[in-house]
């Protein structure tokens, strides 16, 4: 599901007195679009062919940040608020799930990016 | 007066890391400040720490705007806050990571002078675990010498001793020292 | 990492502390014999590392672990009343919790002293500093001290020991300090030696106490329309005599602990043209400004009050008379009246006044809002330029 706007770790400041809501009046929900994945700095790395599917993870995600399947099979991690606690890899029966220095993933990623850009 | 800012995340010291600079400075005769930026943090969000030191005691009590340090202790946050934002441009940067200071200049763009080092290396090799704070110190003082090392040893002996045994203060001794000798400098 | 420091590196007289740690390790040296301790950000490192002290039996005490600030200040009203010192400390929503108790202190004349740490009052939930919490109280009948740093919210929670319990006072005191801006800033604190502070604060000789059964009393009875009247002009008195006391005391302050009190600071503002009141934290960066002023040739200085109440109107009047501008600045707002509280009580004190300044008031800072050089610049520019208006909000987006 695609993100309506994506906020910082904290909110932009901008609006004026004038224009705000009274009394903090915020939009429902939205700490959901606190980017919380920006507090990490190591991730969780999932491996299909070692999972059984028992969703421990699911269960023990302190941010609910394990997807899942709609017949209940772990589907991906939700990196945009899982805050690399590393839970869900201790709790793993099946040792499925490593942890990454977070820095080293995003270089990772970014060269990856680069390469499917020139693909 | 030298302002100087440190950004990490919660949990990784940075507290202990600018209060261990202003009181080794305040060892050396200078009048100081260290105070943190309290928000809704946890483990993990990103977090800053502030230090003044001066000849004169200090007076100031806003935030530091345009400082002429940035310590960065964590490599991940370059990607999500503009750490270099007010940093003086004959400034220095110093950043715990394992690229070196032109790779970081290219991804900061800032023009003064950069000091990079991987203390995520030297604190696991050391210690088989992160504590990257202490690595950057040893750094910092590499790029500009604010402090004598001997100062900041006197400290992390003073804070650490009692709560984490010799053993392990020397362990912080030695990540700081290490980091001083394989800090790299551009500028 | 608790950094607990029952005295300082040997051989110094100084050591780098946060301004909480200062008044705990100032409660350290006196010794109360009772404190009672409810945990409140940012006021909780007071009491913090105060407990620690106690646990390590460094002091005295007896201290009592209640179970909301409407406790710990019931526990202090019963235990002064009983004739023992004793202390607590709070912010914010614990101070307004407190309340009920906060009035009964103060009429019933008993000389406690309390630590404030400044903190917004919710909502929407705040947990940094402005004066709106120890505002609000400021007609409850206690003494309010405020500090600019560390080292004055040390030096004024000893001077409030004995100031509270001066014969002619006895009054509760409220020592207030910024929250996080001082609270939790490392700066150095210079000490005052153990010895010289047991001299200054004494033994405590209260005037009754419930525990001296061979004098047995009763406290705090129904007082209607017989009573009540005298009881309260009795207390203004009490609060009259404060004034005078507070010079009595910080003289002996002076003598024996070196360190003077005043009931405000005057930075380079007997010659000037512009002058800046604020309490607290803001008033240091504020010297800076006017240094920066200063030598730019301009005309500028700063008024710091330390004592709010009782409020020294007189010499204040003195003090701003036949300037060309005067802005004052407030750290809470009062709502529907004419300005913040520090300057609708300089409006009043210079009300008859011949050579009345210009005056105009600035709010700022709520909820913790950065006050930064540039800000209070602007202020001073305002001045200068003559036309401020009267009510002006800093620092608050458009």
């Amino acid at each position: 599901m695609a993100k309506k706007k994506k906020l910082q770790a904290v909110c932009p400041v901008e609006h004026g007195w004038k224009t705000i809501k009274p009394a903090g009046i915020t939009e429902p929900g939205s700490a959901e679009e606190l980017k919380t994945g920006d507090w990490r700095s190591q991730r969780p790395i999932h491996n299909m062919e070692k999972c059984i599917h028992c969703l421990q993870c699911f269960i023990f995600c302190p941010d609910c940040a394990i997807k899942t399947t709609e017949d209940g099979k772990f589907k991906e991690f939700d990196y945009y608020h899982c805050k690399g606690c590393g839970i869900c890899a201790e709790i793993c029966p099946v040792k499925a799930i490593d942890i990454a220095d977070e820095s080293e993933s995003l270089e990772k990623e970014k060269k990856e990016n680069k390469q499917n850009a020139k693909k | 007066m030298l302002e100087l800012k440190f950004f990490g995340r919660a949990g990784q010291g940075g507290k202990t890391a600018a209060e261990m600079i202003a009181d080794s400075a305040l060892d050396e005769g200078k009048f100081t400040q260290s105070f943190p930026e309290y928000g809704p943090e946890r483990e993990g969000a990103p977090v800053k720490a502030f230090v003044r030191i001066n000849d004169k005691p200090v007076r100031l009590h806003c935030q530091i705007q345009s400082p002429d340090i940035v310590v960065v202790i964590d490599p991940t946050l370059l990607e999500c806050l503009n750490v270099t934002e007010g940093l003086k441009e004959n400034g220095l940067l110093v950043v715990n990571t394992p690229k070196t200071p032109k790779e970081i200049r290219e991804q900061t763009k800032f023009s003064g002078k950069i000091c990079t080092v991987d203390g995520t290396k030297i604190s696991r090799e050391i210690f088989g675990r992160n504590f990257p704070n202490m690595p950057v110190l040893g750094a910092l003082i590499k790029a500009k010498e604010i402090i004598r090392m001997k100062s900041l040893e006197n400290q992390i002996i003073c804070i650490f001793a009692k709560k984490i045994g010799e053993e392990k203060t020397k362990k912080n001794i030695e990540t700081v020292k290490r980091a001083y000798e394989e800090a790299q400098i551009d500028g | 990492m608790p950094k607990n420091k029952p005295k300082p590196v040997k051989g110094r007289d100084y050591d780098s502390m946060t301004g909480a740690d200062a008044v705990a390790f100032g409660m350290r040296q006196i010794n109360p014999d009772v404190v009672a301790a409810f945990p409140i950000t940012p006021q909780t490192e007071i009491m913090e590392r105060f407990s620690q002290f106690y646990a390590d039996g460094i002091v005295d005490t007896e201290m009592i672990l209640v179970e909301s600030e409407h406790s710990a200040m019931s526990a202090v009203v019963g235990a002064a009343a009983a004739g023992a010192r004793a202390m607590t400390a709070t912010a914010a929503n614990g101070l307004a919790l407190m309340w009920e108790i906060v009035y009964i202190a103060a009429s019933t004349r008993l000389p406690i002293v309390m630590n404030v740490v400044n903190r917004a009052l919710s909502g929407p939930i705040n947990i940094h500093c402005d004066h709106s919490d120890s505002m609000g109280c400021r007609d409850s009948g206690w003494i309010q001290i405020y500090s600019e740093n560390g080292q004055e919210a040390y030096e004024n929670t000893i001077f409030a020991v004995k100031f509270a319990e001066h014969p002619k006072v006895r009054l509760p005191v409220m020592v207030c300090q910024d929250g996080f801006i001082t609270s939790h800033s490392v700066e150095p604190i210079n000490f005052i030696h153990d010895d010289k502070v047991k001299q200054f604060i004494g033994k405590p000789k209260p005037e009754f106490s419930l525990l001296d059964v061979d004098n047995p009393i009763t406290l705090g009875p129904l007082d209607l329309f017989d009573y009540y009247f005298e009881h309260k002009r009795q207390q203004i008195e009490g609060m009259e005599n404060a004034r005078k006391a507070f010079l009595d005391v910080a003289k002996e302050f002076e003598k024996t602990c070196g360190r003077r009190l005043q009931y405000f600071e005057e930075y380079s503002s007997k010659d000037a043209d512009y002058v800046l009141v604020v309490m607290s934290s803001t008033a240091g960066t504020a010297k800076e400004v006017v240094d920066r002023l200063r030598k730019q040739g301009k005309k500028v200085g700063l008024i710091k009050p330390r004592l709010f109440r009782p409020f020294p109107y007189e010499e204040i009047t003195k003090a701003l008379e036949g300037k060309k501008a005067v802005a004052v600045m407030d750290r809470s707002a009062s709502f529907g009246a004419q300005g913040g509280p520090l300057f609708l009580e300089i409006s009043s004190a210079m009300l008859n006044s011949a050579k009345k300044p210009k005056l105009c008031n600035y709010i700022f800072g709520l909820g913790g809002r950065d006050t930064s050089m540039q800000d209070i610049e602007k202020v001073f520019e305002d001045l200068m330029n003559g036309k401020p208006k009267a009510l002006n909000y800093l620092g608050v987006r458009g």
